[in-house]
């Protein structure tokens, strides 16, 4: 029983730290924003140079054979630095899907190709126009779609780096791939989509925090005042309590049982609510400039907004714990209990 | 990260099970802060536990221990709160004074006070607080002059504490007293005395729940001994800290205690649900959601500490989480019982009520919530005092 992280997890987590915090700072935000630009090729470059997009991909398909526990961090990071580039999306749910069906697939063959996933759980498809390829979702089976063979509606989400769509197509005259884990993919995408929470909540703090040491009224820093600490405190509590569940959501993943499930749903469910408090308190600290377009927090509520509903509500995901809760023993030798072993 | 017990792990968690499925009293006892007959019979069952080494499992053999690890410490107490059994008396010894001692006391000292706690032979009250001490607990006033030419004689203490949990019945305190003449946190020392020794007054406070749990203590040249001091002279805030630090990081509040609150209170929505308003089922899956991630949380604590790390101001963010998390487990009890709430418990039936007003004083004790969140801004986020 041990929660620490190897030293290959911390030189990983350490990579993209470095590597987003360098290409993907505020200035960049702002850059993006000004062009219009969905993604910028040099970042993705790097991001792909240092081996990001290949973590979760089995050896067979030219991939590190990592697992779920090892990209977490990778997603936090990703969340911290409100990275726009859909590298969760096509590296840690779109591509391992697609190797666990087809596992030479020509696309999987490049490491810089995007792969963008229409999962039955979302109105929309991110990304699609400029992803090498589609998986789409038809009566449960998979399908292997080019872009340009499908009608693309693009919809505007408030997250200026989100590119949303709507998606028409034929399966008669897709490639079907066959009957797929949708269940496994939104399990990912959820548990990401929560690893990414924890580094956007963490992010909100660390700018009011800031703000809150050299802003002065009434002679002295806000962040001196008890009202503005204990919000900033409140929001603190909220990550470290998501945190563990992160993490263990990530180990238990690949159980493939109620008890993971339920796991990963209660670390969707409270890293998200801890990034959206985050976010709404750094607003506040932040007083009038928090509402203001300069300021970059309004990013981050953003980001948060979008994923707190994308890849199952926070209801559909409650149901599932409820499920855990009301149909599995539990109590406190149950922690890490598996269904394998409750017989 | 290797979330599975060793085969180790699971067989001592077998031999815990056993243990105590064969000695918990089928029964519940009487509370140890309700009478004097309570308390004694709490401490019968210390000896019981003692005469199985249970006493904790964590210290060392020479001291009544088993020298376990802390991921086997968390397995003892999930089988300890699912076997039911009674509430720990010595708690403020084994669990705040133990760890202490263990870190700041001689071999000496270790010899004496620790066998004796690990049995609940002698049972432990904290003497920290005072009337105009609370959350400002640097303002402590009570004095430890030095008795004799040089000090030789160890101590005459002098001052009024307050709030002392146990300290009715117990048969020790702990208390932080300071020099003469010295200010805040300079000049305090802790410093153990017998409730029984001269110049010793304790009264009774009674709480809301109508129990006698706490306690003022009244001392008047209470002469004790020099090896009565833990740590140096003047070291006393330091090692105070140390314990809060253990009392608010991991020992204080199992996360087995909220797990089977949760499971009581899933049972008993399960059993009203057709009656119960059904937005209280997302309070239900709450209620399960805070106690599993605090347990989760600890588990990543115990892995850090034994992997060589010490507890930091983080410790501070454990007891505002379960604090809150006890009384929104104990509010969604309350609303599902809807009318029923207010009748005291028939027997054998749960008394969430109790379990609720206990829950009150969470965010109070140990340091109030608002301190924590202090503690927080200032040592975690280096916001500025």
């Amino acid at each position: 029983m041990d929660f620490t992280l190897s030293d290959e997890q911390r030189m990983f987590a350490d990579t993209a730290k470095a590597l987003f915090g360098r290409t993907c700072t505020p200035e960049h935000w702002r850059r993006q924003m000004e062009s219009g630009a969905a993604h910028d090729p040099e970042r993705w470059q790097a991001i792909v140079d240092n081996g990001l997009t290949v973590m979760l991909l089995p050896e067979q398909s030219g991939g590190l054979g990592l697992a779920e526990v090892d990209f977490m961090l990778i997603a936090e990071a990703a969340g911290y630095c409100c990275l726009p580039e859909p590298l969760v999306e096509s590296a840690a749910v779109a591509a391992p899907m697609l190797a666990a069906m087809l596992p030479q697939a020509e696309v999987l063959g490049d490491p810089g190709a995007r792969i963008a996933i229409g999962h039955p759980v979302n109105p929309f498809v991110t990304d699609a126009p400029t992803a090498a390829v589609l998986l789409l979702h038809h009566e449960g089976d998979a399908y292997l779609v080019d872009p340009q063979d499908v009608r693309l509606t693009p919809r505007t989400s408030i997250d200026p780096f989100r590119r949303l769509f709507v998606v028409e197509w034929t399966p008669a005259r897709s490639r079907r791939l066959g009957a797929a884990d949708w269940d496994l993919a939104l399990d990912r995408a959820a548990l990401f989509a929560a690893a990414q929470g924890l580094g956007l909540a963490q992010r909100a703090v660390d700018l009011a925090v800031t703000y809150a040491k050299e802003r002065e009224q009434f002679g002295k820093p806000i962040g001196s005042y008890q009202a503005v600490k204990h919000l900033l405190a409140s929001a603190q509590v909220g990550i470290e309590f998501a945190r563990p569940v992160v993490f263990a959501a990530a180990a238990d993943i690949c159980h493939r049982d109620l008890p993971a499930r339920a796991r990963v749903s209660h670390a969707k469910i409270v890293a998200l609510e801890a990034a959206d408090q985050a976010a709404r308190t750094s607003i506040q600290v932040h007083g009038a400039m928090g509402y203001s377009w300069e300021v970059d927090v309004h990013l981050l509520l953003k980001r948060t907004l979008a994923l707190t509903h994308s890849w199952g509500t926070p209801g559909f995901h409650r149901t599932r714990v409820a499920e855990r809760l009301f149909t599995r023993p539990c109590g406190p030798d149950q922690t890490f209990a598996r269904e394998t072993e409750y017989a | 990260m290797e979330l599975r017990y060793t085969p180790q792990q699971q067989a001592f968690r077998a031999e815990v099970r056993a243990w105590l499925a064969d000695h918990v009293p089928a029964e519940p006892l009487e509370h140890f802060d309700a009478t004097r007959a309570g308390f004694e019979a709490h401490r019968a069952w210390e000896a019981t536990l003692k005469s199985g080494d249970w006493g904790m499992v964590t210290w060392p053999r020479e001291y009544g221990g088993r020298g376990l690890d802390l991921i086997e410490w968390l397995i003892f107490e999930e089988e300890y709160y699912r076997a039911g059994a009674p509430g720990r008396v010595n708690q403020n010894g084994i669990f705040l004074l133990g760890p202490t001692l263990i870190e700041f006391g001689t071999s000496e000292q270790k010899a004496r006070f620790l066998p004796p706690m690990a049995s609940g032979e002698e049972i432990w009250a904290q003497a920290w607080s005072e009337p105009q001490a609370g959350s400002d607990l640097a303002a402590v006033r009570a004095t430890a002059s030095r008795a004799g030419d040089g000090g030789q004689d160890g101590y005459l203490l002098n001052g009024h504490k307050i709030w002392s949990s146990r300290a009715v019945f117990a048969d020790w305190a702990f208390g932080l007293f300071r020099e003469p003449g010295s200010e805040r946190h300079k000049g305090l020392s802790l410093i153990f005395f017998p409730l029984d020794a001269p110049g010793v007054t304790v009264n009774p406070i009674r709480k809301i729940n109508g129990h006698v749990g706490f306690a003022e203590i009244f001392l008047e040249n209470v002469r004790v001994p020099a090896f009565n001091r833990l740590g140096d002279e003047g070291q006393g805030w330091h090692i105070c800290m140390a314990t809060a630090g253990f009392e608010r990081g991991l020992m204080l509040r199992s996360p087995a205690r909220y797990q089977v609150a949760a499971s009581r209170l899933s049972a008993l929505w399960q059993a009203h649900r057709a009656s119960a308003d059904p937005a209280l089922e997302a309070e239900v899956v709450r209620a399960y959601m805070n106690a599993d991630a605090y347990a989760l949380s600890i588990y990543m604590t115990a892995s850090k500490l034994i992997a060589g790390a010490k507890i930091g101001p983080e410790a501070s963010t454990n007891k505002i989480f379960w604090s809150e998390l006890d009384i929104q487990l104990h509010r969604t009890a309350l609303a599902i019982l809807g009318p029923l709430a207010e009748m005291l418990p028939e027997p054998g039936e749960h008394a969430w009520l109790d379990d609720y007003i206990f829950a009150l004083a969470g965010p109070i004790y140990a340091g109030s919530n608002e301190i924590q969140r202090n503690i927080i801004a200032e040592r975690m986020l280096g916001l500025p005092r």
